[in-house]
């Protein structure tokens, strides 16, 4: 069985930059848990000598030429934002 | 009768006898949503105005060399990106989304053989989810019978083409995602092999599974649409650049002499009564029709979902990294400082079931847990495709049910993302090995819901399975049965 922990549930909350109150870290624990230990199931099967699988098709790294080109404009860039000045996303300080 | 109930082939030689009208087309979709979208619910946003102007258009251009979706009224999913139209993803995170940039390449695709876009169909949220109920707007219905799911997370897709709103739709699948609502709402639907069409432009869950596909109510428009959408894109640096049949020659040819491969996996304990029989029913239909089917083993078959749960929420936990109150969507109103604005404008938009798979796929990619989980999932990942490989060693196809089960009723599963999981165990390895697979009706259960049956081909050789496909539908009768809805009750 694999225990979550809610200091465990809490420091990978942290990871993914998500606020989650008490009650969805008590619940998420359980969940996880529930989830991890379906999961361990996998450590039926001996993959000592199995190469992981990444991408299904035998493609390698698309390269192409590093070309500056007409993309989006500036103003378009900037019409979804919530919050903008000066042709620019602003967000709220990092520094004090 | 709809005029949906036509072929693509017979509509356009109706517009080009001037029986009917692109206008026509156009006002049969937004009649028909009209008269039952307040019971199935399948819309997000519609085009209406736009999609109006542009048939009048197209009436007038009408010319000779016209492609045959021309005019042909279609829904897209809303993790599509459509330039100017309103796009979520189902998710209130992007509910402000009202004017996206660009359109994505099956967009521009589409616009290029000019179809219409009535509008954006609901899913679940970032397509996480197999009912439609973790949409961040509303529970899109199954038309067969309102009370129970119409599956997803393609759901919308599946049940606006179910219910006549639209002519066809694209969806997308990770996991089943177009295969199974499909199944659930009696339509065809293809998840094409992994690569054959560009994600550009499909806001992304797991990269290393997702496809874009059609989903019709007839396996040849399935390929017309399908052969629309293909073809490599230097926008998508996963696209495949292969060469593209031509998909209509597949219906040239019968299924005298094809190897059906039936895994006994897929009629294995779990597996509902009625599915199985009718799935039976269509292995016979198939051995009259000249082909023979034998059972094989997919020995990973059972390890599947855990694997997949672990490498998809893996991809999503990094993909959905972007949403982040900055560039686009929204943000907190709290006043708080940048980090607490990125955690509360996440939290605050994604919904339960996002929040799980990022957390599950952040930890399953956390250091100490990183060989453990995300490692093994992706050894795990091999064993199942060689097992497919070996099949098609052998076999043309594989064939079994697409889903264990019929639609659920809403609200039965909700609170059970586990037992949910699991029901997705005929699917997920298709997306695992990255072959296509398609699901066509194939008959309704007592309580009169579709059963849909999964044909499940090599790396792209669509061909077969639309040949495949085909055949059956041909033979039987299930795909011209209709829901009753509105006027039809």
């Amino acid at each position: 069985m694999a225990d979550i922990s809610k200091d465990q549930v809490k420091h990978v909350a942290n990871l993914a930059r998500l606020a989650l109150t008490d009650e969805e870290v008590e619940k998420m624990a359980k969940q996880l848990g529930d989830i991890i230990s379906y999961a361990e199931l996998l450590n039926e099967l001996d993959t000592d000598n199995v190469e992981p699988t990444t991408h299904v098709l035998d493609l390698k790294n698309v390269m192409r030429k590093d070309e500056p080109r007409e993309w989006i404009s500036k103003e378009d860039a900037l019409k979804n934002a919530p919050d903008q000045k000066d042709g620019q996303f602003r967000v709220p300080s990092i520094l004090e | 009768m709809s005029l949906f109930d036509y072929t693509l082939k017979e509509l356009q030689e109706k517009l080009h006898n001037k029986e009917i009208t692109v206008s026509d087309l156009v006002e049969t979709s937004f009649a028909r949503i009209n008269e039952v979208d307040d019971e199935v619910q399948a819309f997000l946003t519609l085009n209406e105005e736009e999609a109006k102007k542009q048939a009048k258009e197209l009436d007038e251009q009408l010319g000779t060399d016209a492609s045959i979706l021309y005019g042909a009224p279609i829904g897209i999913k809303d993790n599509i990106v459509t330039k100017g139209l309103r796009t979520t993803a189902a998710s209130q995170i992007l509910a402000n989304l009202n004017d996206p940039l660009y359109d994505a390449t099956v967009v521009e695709k589409l616009n290029a053989e000019k179809t219409v876009t009535i509008g954006k169909l609901n899913m679940d949220e970032f397509a996480m989810g197999s009912t439609n109920e973790n949409s961040g707007y509303k529970k899109t219905r199954n038309p067969w019978n309102t009370d129970y799911v119409p599956g997803g997370s393609s759901g919308g897709s599946a049940a606006a083409v179910a219910a006549g709103e639209v002519f066809f739709s694209l969806g997308s699948d990770t996991g089943g995602s177009i295969r199974q609502p499909a199944s659930f709402c009696g339509v065809v639907g293809l998840k094409p092999t992994y690569g054959l069409v560009s994600r550009f432009g499909l806001v992304a869950f797991a990269s290393s599974l997702d496809q874009i596909g059609p989903i019709t109510r007839t396996v040849e428009d399935n390929a017309h649409l399908l052969q629309a959408i293909v073809g490599h894109d230097k926008m998508d640096s996963t696209s495949a650049n292969v060469e593209i049949p031509n998909y209509s020659d597949a219906f040239k040819q019968d299924v005298k002499g094809l190897r059906i491969a039936v895994p006994k996996e897929y009629l294995a304990e779990g597996v509902d009564k009625e599915v199985k029989e009718a799935v039976l029913q269509a292995l016979k239909k198939y051995e009259e029709l000249g082909a023979t089917w034998e059972e094989v083993s997919l020995p990973h078959s059972k390890y599947a979902v855990a694997a997949y749960y672990l490498l998809s929420s893996s991809e999503a936990s990094a993909n959905l990294a972007r949403f982040d109150g900055v560039r686009y969507g929204v943000r907190t109103e709290k006043r708080v400082d940048m980090l607490d604005m990125f955690k509360h404008s996440r939290a605050e938009g994604f919904g339960d079931e996002v929040k799980r798979r990022i957390m599950l796929g952040t930890f399953a990619l956390s250091s100490g847990y990183y060989d453990a989980y995300y490692k093994k999932a992706q050894k795990v990942r091999t064993l199942i495709k060689n097992d497919f490989e070996k099949i098609f060693e052998d076999y043309d196809v594989i064939v079994g049910p697409t889903s264990p089960t019929t639609a659920y009723k809403i609200g039965e599963k909700i609170d059970d993302p586990l037992t949910m999981y699991v029901d997705d165990i005929l699917t997920i390895p298709v997306n695992l090995a990255g072959v296509p697979g398609i699901s066509v009706p194939c008959g309704l259960s007592s309580e009169g819901l579709p059963i849909g049956l999964q044909i499940i081909g090599k790396h792209f050789d669509e061909s077969t399975v639309y040949r495949t496909a085909y055949a059956f539908e041909q033979a039987t009768d299930h795909h011209k049965k209709r829901p009753s809805l509105g006027g039809d009750k």
